[in-house]
C-alpha cells in the first residue's frame, strides 16, 4: 500500500504559481465582497433548488393517480406543480441573501475548507431530512388510496438505510470488508424475538437495547479470529461466519424454531399503548377515529429514530479520536501502529459498533414483520446492505441514503412498471427483468462513478489560528 | 551528553529473522540523550528491520532493546510508541485521504488535548508549507511535502525519541538539505533525541553526532559522524559518485 500513488506529477512548480492555486483554493470561501456577484450566485442556487423540486415533484404534485372503475385514472395538475417550484424559487432566494448572507460575513476570518463541496450534499441532506420528517403525513394526504404502500416502503428503506449506516462504520470508515452482515441483523431480530416469545414482560422497548447488546457482543466474537486479516481473506472469513449463523438458525430446530421461524412477536406500544381498536388503544386514547395506517405511521417514526441516531452517533464518533483512529486503521495500519494506536481495540470497537446497529436494526425488522424465518437472512442481504454502502461512496452518510433510495425503491419501482407492457406487448412482465436492470444500472454506476455516487469526505478538522503565543513555546520542544 | 550516564535506546546483541532468514546477525547499538545516532548502509542491509525490531514489528528473536530503562523487546507495537518513541517509517505512511490537519490529529492521539494547538503550531512554524496545505488530503502532497508530514505527525506526539527511516528517499537535494536542517535545529534548539536510518550517507554523516555502517545485518564500523566520512572505506562504498 504505497502512499505515492495519488500524488500528483507536478511535485515542484514554483511558488508563484502556488500562491495562485491558494489564491483559487481559498476564493469561494471568501465573503462575497461584490453585490452583484452574490446575487448572481443566489439566483442560480434558486434555480437549482426549484429544477430540484420540480424533479423530485413531478411524480407527486404534477400527476396523481386515482382509483377509478376499471383501474387507475390520471390526473394532472400542473399548476399545482409550477406554483410549488416557485415558491421553492422564492424561499431559497430568501435564505440565501438574508440567512447565508449575513453568516458569511461572521465566518470571513475563519479557515474554511477547501477541498470539500459543503453546498450541495449538505442542502440535499436537509431537504431529505425535512421530507422524511413529514413523510407519513405526506403520503397520507396526497395518497390517501396507497398511503399504507408508500408507508411501508419508506419503512423498508428506512430500514436500509440505518443498515447502510451501520456497516458503514465496519466498511466505509475502518475499511474492514464484511460480507457476512446480515449476521448481526439476525442476531437481532431473533435476540427479540425469542426474547419477546419466552418471557411476555419483555416487549420491544426492553429488548430493543438488549438485541443491540448482543449484536455488539458476537461482532466482538466475529472480530477476534480475524484481527490480523485484511482485504479478501477478511471477506471471505466474514461471509463465512454470515452463513454459520443462518445456517444455526435453521438447523436447531428445539431453540429457534429452524425454518419454521418465530412468530407471533410482539408489536411495539407507545409507553404501553397499542395500536388496537377499541379500548385502551392509541386511538382511543387520543380521541383518534383507529386507523390502521397509525400503526404504520407509528413505525415509521421508530425506525426514523433509530437511523437518525445512527448517524448522529456515527458523525459523533468520526470527531472522536476512536472515529479518527477507524479511517486511519483504513489508510494505513502500519502507520496507526506507529503512532501508537491499538489497533486490536480499534477493530473490536469498529466490528462491535457496526454490529450493534445491525443488531438494533434487526429487531426493528422482526417487531415488524412479526415473524421471521432465517429466510430474511440470506447473503443477498448482506450483497445488497453492501452495495449500497458502496455505490453511496465508502464513508459518506448521505451517500448511503441516495443509494438506499435508488436501490430499494427501485426495485420496487420496477415492480410497477406496466407500462412497459404497452412497448414490449402484454407478454412482458417487468419484475422478471428487474434484478437485469438493477445490475445494469449498479454496472453504469460504478463505470460513471467509481467511487461511489459521494466520493469526497469532509474533513474532521480545521485549523484555527490562535492569535495569542503561549510565552511557552520555545521550552514545550523537549516534550517531555 | 555525557557517556557514562545510562542510554536513552539500547540495542544490544539483536537478531532478527524473516522466517528462516536473518536480517539482523547481532546488532549493538546506542542512542544518548540528545544525540542524533545515524545508520548507514547499502539497500537491504538490514537498516529499516531494525528501526521495525525497535518498534516491535517483526520481533527481536534474541538480545535485548532497552528504552529509558524498560525492556521494550517483547512489548507490543503501540505501547512502545506510548514510552515517547516516534517514528517517520519508511516510505512516509501517512494517510493519504485524511487531510494534513487529520493527520498530525493522528499523531496527537496519545497527547492530552490541552498541548494540541501549540503543538501544531510548532509543526506549521517548522514547516510552513503543511500550514498553506493544511486542508488538503495527504495523499495530493507533493513528495517533500509529505515527508514534512510525517516528521511533524512523528513530533506532534511530543517524542523523547525520534526515529526516522529515510527520510531523504525520492526527494530532491533541495528538499533533502531543508529536512535535515530542520532535524539538526530540533536537535541543537529542543534537544530532541534522534535516530536516523539513511542511504544518503554524507548528509546523514555531517548531521550526526555518531554513526554506524551497516552490511549484511551485522555493523561494521562505527564512529562520529565527521571520523566516518574521512575513512576511505564509507567513501569508496557510499559516497561514490561525489556529494549529493
Amino acid at each position: 500500500m504505497s502512499s505515492n500513488d495519488t500524488q500528483p506529477a507536478d511535485v515542484n512548480h514554483p511558488e508563484g504559481a502556488q500562491i495562485k492555486r491558494e489564491e483559487r483554493l481559498a476564493a469561494p470561501n471568501l465573503p462575497a465582497d461584490d453585490p452583484a456577484n452574490s446575487y448572481a450566485a443566489a439566483i442560480k442556487d434558486a434555480a437549482i433548488a426549484a429544477l430540484l423540486a420540480g424533479v423530485l415533484g413531478f411524480f407527486f404534485l404534477a400527476i396523481r393517480t386515482d382509483i377509478a372503475p376499471g383501474g387507475l385514472e390520471v390526473t394532472t395538475r400542473w399548476a399545482l406543480w409550477i406554483i410549488s417550484m416557485i415558491v421553492v424559487f422564492g424561499g431559497r432566494l430568501a435564505i440565501s441573501l438574508f440567512f447565508r448572507g449575513g453568516k458569511a460575513k461572521g465566518a470571513g476570518n475563519k479557515v474554511v475548507s477547501a477541498v470539500a463541496v459543503p453546498g450541495l450534499g449538505t442542502w440535499l441532506g436537509r431537504i431529505l431530512f425535512a421530507f422524511a420528517v413529514i413523510l407519513p403525513f405526506f403520503f397520507v394526504y396526497f395518497f390517501p388510496g396507497r398511503d399504507r404502500q408508500f408507508i411501508d416502503l419508506a419503512i423498508l428503506i428506512m430500514t436500509y438505510i440505518m443498515l447502510g449506516w451501520g456497516l458503514n462504520i465496519v466498511v466505509g470508515l475502518a475499511g474492514l470488508l464484511d460480507l457476512g452482515y446480515v449476521a448481526f441483523y439476525a442476531v437481532g431480530a431473533y435476540s427479540f424475538a425469542l426474547l419477546a416469545t419466552h418471557f411476555d414482560f419483555i416487549g420491544f422497548w426492553i429488548a430493543l437495547p438488549l438485541a443491540g447488546i448482543l449484536a455488539a457482543f458476537w461482532g466482538m466474537i466475529l472480530g477476534f479470529p480475524v484481527l490480523r486479516l485484511r482485504g479478501d481473506y477478511l471477506a471471505i472469513v466474514t461471509l463465512a461466519f454470515g452463513e454459520i449463523i443462518r445456517v444455526v438458525l435453521l438447523n436447531w430446530y428445539e431453540f429457534t424454531g429452524g425454518p419454521d421461524g418465530v412468530s407471533g412477536i410482539p408489536k411495539p406500544t407507545l409507553f404501553g399503548l397499542e395500536f388496537t381498536r377499541g379500548e385502551g388503544g392509541f386511538a382511543d386514547f387520543f380521541g383518534l377515529e383507529y386507523d390502521s395506517i397509525q400503526r404504520f405511521i407509528f413505525l415509521y417514526y421508530i425506525i426514523f429514530i433509530l437511523a437518525i441516531a445512527t448517524n448522529l452517533i456515527t458523525m459523533r464518533l468520526r470527531k472522536m479520536p476512536i472515529g479518527r483512529a477507524w479511517e486511519a486503521l483504513r489508510e494505513d495500519e502500519i502507520a496507526c501502529r506507529s503512532l501508537g494506536i491499538n489497533t486490536t481495540n480499534t477493530k473490536l470497537t469498529a466490528f462491535s459498533t457496526g454490529a450493534m446497529f445491525g443488531g438494533l436494526a434487526g429487531s426493528f425488522f422482526a417487531t415488524r414483520q412479526g415473524f421471521i424465518s432465517p429466510e430474511s437472512f440470506t447473503f443477498l442481504e448482506s450483497a445488497i446492505i453492501l452495495a449500497i454502502v458502496v455505490l453511496g461512496g465508502l464513508g459518506s452518510q448521505i451517500g448511503v441514503v441516495i443509494a438506499s433510495i435508488v436501490m430499494i425503491g427501485g426495485i420496487e419501482l420496477l415492480r410497477n412498471l406496466d407500462f412497459l407492457q404497452a412497448i414490449f406487448g402484454s407478454n412482458f412482465d417487468p419484475t422478471q427483468y428487474r434484478m437485469l436492470i438493477f445490475g445494469l444500472a449498479m454496472v453504469l454506476i460504478m463505470v460513471w462513478k467509481p467511487r461511489g455516487l459521494i466520493s469526497s469526505r469532509n474533513p474532521s478538522a480545521i485549523y484555527k489560528e490562535k492569535k495569542a503565543i503561549g510565552a511557552d513555546m520555545v521550552a514545550q520542544g523537549e516534550g517531555h | 551528553m555525557s557517556e557514562t550516564s545510562a542510554p536513552l535506546l539500547s540495542v544490544s546483541g539483536v537478531e532478527t529473522y524473516y522466517g528462516n532468514i536473518v536480517a539482523l546477525r547481532g546488532v549493538d547499538i546506542d542512542v544518548h540523550r540528545g544525540e542524533i545516532v545515524t545508520l548507514i548502509g547499502a539497500n537491504g542491509a538490514g537498516k529499516s528491520t531494525l528501526m521495525m525490531t525497535i518498534c516491535g514489528n517483526p520481533r527481536a528473536r534474541h538480545g535485548q532493546i532497552v528504552y529509558d530503562g524498560t525492556d521494550i523487546s517483547a512489548m507490543p507495537t503501540h505501547e512502545i510508541m506510548r514510552l515517547g518513541i516516534a517514528q517517520s517509517p519508511e516510505g512516509r505512511r501517512i494517510f493519504p485521504r485524511m487531510t494534513v490537519m487529520e493527520n498530525l490529529q493522528m499523531g496527537a492521539q496519545l497527547v492530552d488535548d490541552k498541548y494540541f494547538d501549540d503543538d501544531v503550531k510548532r509543526v506549521f512554524d517548522l514547516f510552513p508549507r503543511l500550514k498553506e496545505r493544511q486542508v488538503q488530503r495527504g495523499g495530493t502532497l507533493s513528495g517533500g511535502e509529505q515527508q514534512m508530514l510525517a516528521i511533524g505527525r512523528a513530533l506532534m506526539s511530543r517524542p523523547k525519541l525520534l526515529l526516522l527511516d529515510e527520510p531523504s528517499l525520492g526527494l530532491a537535494p533541495l528538499i533533502v538539505r531543508q529536512i535535515f536542517d530542520i532535524i539538526g535545529d530540533l536537535n541543537k534548539n529542543e534537544g530532541l533525541t534522534v535516530f536516523l536510518v539513511e542511504q544518503n550517507a554524507f548528509h546523514a554523516l555531517k548531521l550526526a553526532h555518531r554513526g554506524h555502517v551497516m552490511v549484511n545485518g551485522k555493523i561494521t564500523m562505527s564512529g562520529t559522524g565527521a571520523e566516518l566520512l574521512k575513512r576511505e572505506e564509507v567513501r569508496a562504498a557510499y559516497l561514490e559518485g561525489g556529494k549529493h
